[in-house]
């Protein structure tokens, strides 16, 4: 399976996490949200500007800057 | 005995709709001590027994890095309510067991209110309630706050667990090899030490010291400094060993192993999807539209456009009428007390000072029903997702823009409620950035002035000149945005992660509520001290007044005048009041007496504390272009910015003038050889930028939680807008710009 940085998947592409690499407050948010290795997400779009950018996680839809999905790894389905 | 029940669940879960439909209207708001985050509390009567129910803030999570987190663990752990109802919105429950498990790990009643069980059904979501309540050991109520339904139910059940009231242990889970054992051993030391077990149970002392939890460890440190720091040897050894082996700090493993526990518990059967769960929801197709690159952001212009024509058009009706009762007040206390100090004092500082206060209670009335409208149908994030690439240049966030619309961001706003719209903001950094600059915005008292200053010396290019004045104050605040999070209001972003909540449709209840609280806190707050700070000015503008000498001068060319008119004259000018039924000699003795008592009023103004300290300023404000009259006019514009018309309009011995109706002053200012288009020019990106009026400066000392703050903006502001009055007067000056 191919891995990417979050910031370089593209709209409707879905994936499992891989890592997050972010520390300190900033981890700790993400994770608390939900995202933690092993979970399926999918972009759900990118606002006008392309940043930031929707995901699908579990239930609902989040949103993170370019520079926090940085922080993302993400395994790409197909 | 009346028992305390806490209602603590996620954003966007319908806890507010819950509170509202426990309490009805028996509820009222407070804050915390030291923070600015809301307090509400309300009672709930069921059965005969009463209870108190308190509203903790939203959050996702406890940790110690939000004011809001750290409120809602402070008061479970400390005033230790009967029981904490966790609403969790059944259509998210995965995200939302989040918090109910961190609730079981801190060993407190929990109650779990099912919520949103109507919105998971149309989902296709079935949950097995007895097995979720089973697998969590916590009683599981399905509700649906909207509706109400479940709110006897979920009542008694409240009831029960506070008349048991049984111990309940905390829940123990697994977070792994490398952190059990470790917690284990502090736990041991902990209760062996008794280490802050009289406020928290020690299992947690030691998952909180795991997860580098600041407020516990420095409750630790001043508690037992030694025992702390051995505490943090452990972690320290933890640590080291995961970072090495994992690259993972032991926080990051834990918050990882909660979600771990809860797929286990939604594996075994406990929730059921009749759809495919990645299919669209109604919210999504919405989106794809609402945040579509094109149209997107052409909808979002018309929606603040509609909020604005909402706001402003339909509030002009009950201003005027609000203006209108205070009219009829000022004049029958006009009619009706005898001339003097008591009379000037109850209508130039009483009335006219509330009246100008409660004039703006329809505005904000109407502008936080739109705000609370477009914040709970969820519109709001969608509006922050789109422009936050936009602010964050300038070191804001996305949900900064409503505030500076608000305020005036196209002119003809208002900054008191712009100032408390960044209550939705959540990243204090950005929030206080936002806050600080929003009275930069051309607010519709400000336009008056402006009005009066273009009409005068720009009356060619209006359209051009208004839109400069309004690209000036966005360019300005923006740019002292970015400066005050470089400077006094330093920190990295605070991070983004924003959940975009699914459309819905608001309660008017919800709606009502939330208008009314916020006006409500405006008419008290501003209402008490502007009536101060109005009789403060006007002594100001009225003291010492003139010494008989002078007073005596204009006395005595009133009656040169009366002796030199004809007896029938002078009955004519005193028993009719219509101008134009005046015979030519009367007509001009009254324009004659008006113009004395004008010139009078003028030299009282000059004479007065206010007019001495405009003439002592006279020595700075000339490097900007202002006279004596401009800085009284200015002075006055911190109680209101429209008082620097009707200031300006006494300044020059036109009497009182009134700020619809300017046209008389434009044409002195015009014809004045103390002005030039420069000069006007200056004092436009003066009033821009200058100190904002006093209720703004209320709202920001209310909404930042510091006086420090609404003293910081007074100086700041006024002293950027002298530099760049300045600025503008010496270069335009020394290139003989615009008549300079």
């Amino acid at each position: 399976m191919l891995k990417l940085n979050m910031r370089q998947m593209e709209k409707n592409q879905s994936g499992v996490i891989a890592a997050i690499k972010a520390k300190g407050e900033l981890g700790r948010r993400i994770r608390d949200m939900g995202l933690t290795p092993g979970t399926d997400i999918r972009v759900q779009g990118r606002a006008p500007l392309n940043d930031p950018v929707a995901l699908r996680i579990m239930d609902f839809t989040l949103t993170l800057r370019n520079s926090e999905a940085d922080y993302i790894e993400v395994e790409v389905y197909g | 005995m009346k028992a305390t029940i806490a209602l603590a669940g996620n954003p966007n879960a319908g806890k507010t709709t819950f509170f509202n439909a426990l309490t009805g209207a028996r509820q009222h708001v407070g804050n915390y001590p030291g923070v600015t985050v809301e307090k509400k509390e309300g009672t709930c009567i069921h059965n005969s027994s009463e209870f108190n129910i308190v509203d903790l803030p939203g959050t996702y999570s406890l940790t110690a890095y939000s004011p809001e987190e750290l409120v809602a663990r402070d008061f479970i752990v400390k005033e230790k309510p009967g029981v904490v109802i966790n609403i969790a919105d059944a259509s998210n429950l995965e995200r939302n067991l989040y918090l109910t498990l961190q609730f079981k790990e801190l060993g407190v009643p929990v109650c779990i209110a099912l919520n949103m069980m109507d919105v998971a059904k149309k989902r296709g979501i079935e949950i097995d309630i007895s097995k979720l309540s089973k697998l969590m050991q916590t009683p599981v109520i399905p509700t649906v706050a909207r509706t109400g339904q479940g709110k006897t139910e979920l009542m008694s059940q409240t009831d029960t667990i506070v008349r048991e009231n049984k111990e309940v242990l905390p829940l123990e889970i697994s977070y792994g090899d490398d952190i059990d054992p470790a917690i284990a051993e502090m736990e041991d030391a902990i209760i062996k030490r008794n280490f802050l077990t009289e406020t928290y149970p020690a299992q947690w002392i030691a998952l909180k010291y795991m997860e580098n939890d600041e407020q516990i460890k420095s409750a630790g440190d001043s508690a037992d400094a030694d025992f702390s720091a051995m505490l943090d040897g452990i972690v320290k050894r933890v640590s080291d060993h995961t970072l090495a082996t994992l690259d993972l700090y032991p926080e990051a493993i834990i918050a990882d192993h909660r979600y771990g526990y809860i797929r286990s518990v939604i594996k075994q059967g406990v929730i059921k999807y009749r759809h495919n769960r990645n299919r669209l929801h109604i919210s999504d197709k919405i989106d794809q539209v609402a945040t579509n690159r094109f149209a997107g952001p052409l909808i979002m212009v018309a929606v603040i456009f509609a909020l604005y024509h909402f706001t402003f058009t339909y509030s002009a009706m009950p201003v005027g009428w609000i203006e209108a009762l205070f009219g009829w007040l000022g004049s029958v206390a006009d009619a009706n007390l005898a001339d003097g100090m008591l009379k000037s004092l109850i209508i130039s500082g009483v009335i006219d000072g509330v009246g100008g206060v409660m004039g703006f209670v329809p505005l904000i009335m109407f502008m936080f029903f739109g705000i609370a409208l477009l914040e709970d149908s969820g519109y709001f994030a969608r509006v922050a997702f789109m422009l936050d690439r936009v602010f964050r240049i300038f070191g804001l966030h996305g949900s900064s823009v409503m505030p500076f619309i608000i305020s005036g961001g196209i002119a003809g706003g208002c900054a008191v409620p712009g100032v408390m719209a960044t209550r939705t903001l959540k990243s204090p950094r950005e929030r206080m950035a936002t806050l600080l600059t929003v009275p930069f915005m051309n607010c519709g008292a400000k336009l008056p002035v402006f009005a009066v200053l273009v009409a005068a010396f720009f009356a060619d290019n209006e359209a051009e000149v208004m839109l400069l004045i309004t690209l000036i104050a966005w360019a300005g605040a923006l740019s002292v945005a970015k400066l005050l999070r470089i400077t006094v209001i330093k920190g990295p972003a605070t991070p983004f992660v924003m959940e975009l909540p699914p459309y819905r449709l608001p309660t008017f209840k919800g709606l009502a509520i939330h208008t009314w609280e916020r006006t409500w806190q405006y008419i008290k707050k501003a209402g008490t001290i502007i009536l101060g700070i109005s009789i403060i000015l006007w002594a100001m503008m009225t003291f010492p007044g003139l010494p008989n000498t002078e007073s005596q001068k204009f006395d005595n060319m009133r009656k040169q005048l009366k002796a030199a008119a004809l007896p029938s004259t002078i009955l004519e000018t005193d028993s009719i009041s219509d101008n134009g039924k005046l015979s030519e000699p009367a007509k001009t003795l009254k324009e004659q007496l008006t113009a004395l008592d004008s010139r009078e009023a003028e030299a009282a103004l000059k004479f007065s504390v206010a007019g001495r300290m405009g003439t002592a300023l006279e020595f700075f404000s000339s490097w900007a272009g202002f006279d004596w009259r401009t800085n009284i006019a200015l002075v006055g514009g911190f109680a209101a910015k429209e008082i620097v018309v009707s200031t300006l309009g006494t300044a020059y011995s036109l009497g009182a003038v009134d700020s619809e109706e300017t046209g008389s002053l434009s044409e002195v200012l015009a014809k004045s050889p103390d002005w030039s288009p420069l000069t006007a020019f200056s004092l436009i990106v003066f009033m821009i930028f200058y100190a904002p009026c006093f209720v703004t400066i209320v709202s920001i000392i209310r909404e930042s939680g510091s006086w420090k703050w609404g003293v910081f903006s007074m100086a700041f502001n006024t002293l950027l807008a002298f530099i760049l009055a300045t600025i503008v007067f010496q270069v335009g000056s020394a290139l003989e710009l615009l008549g300079g």
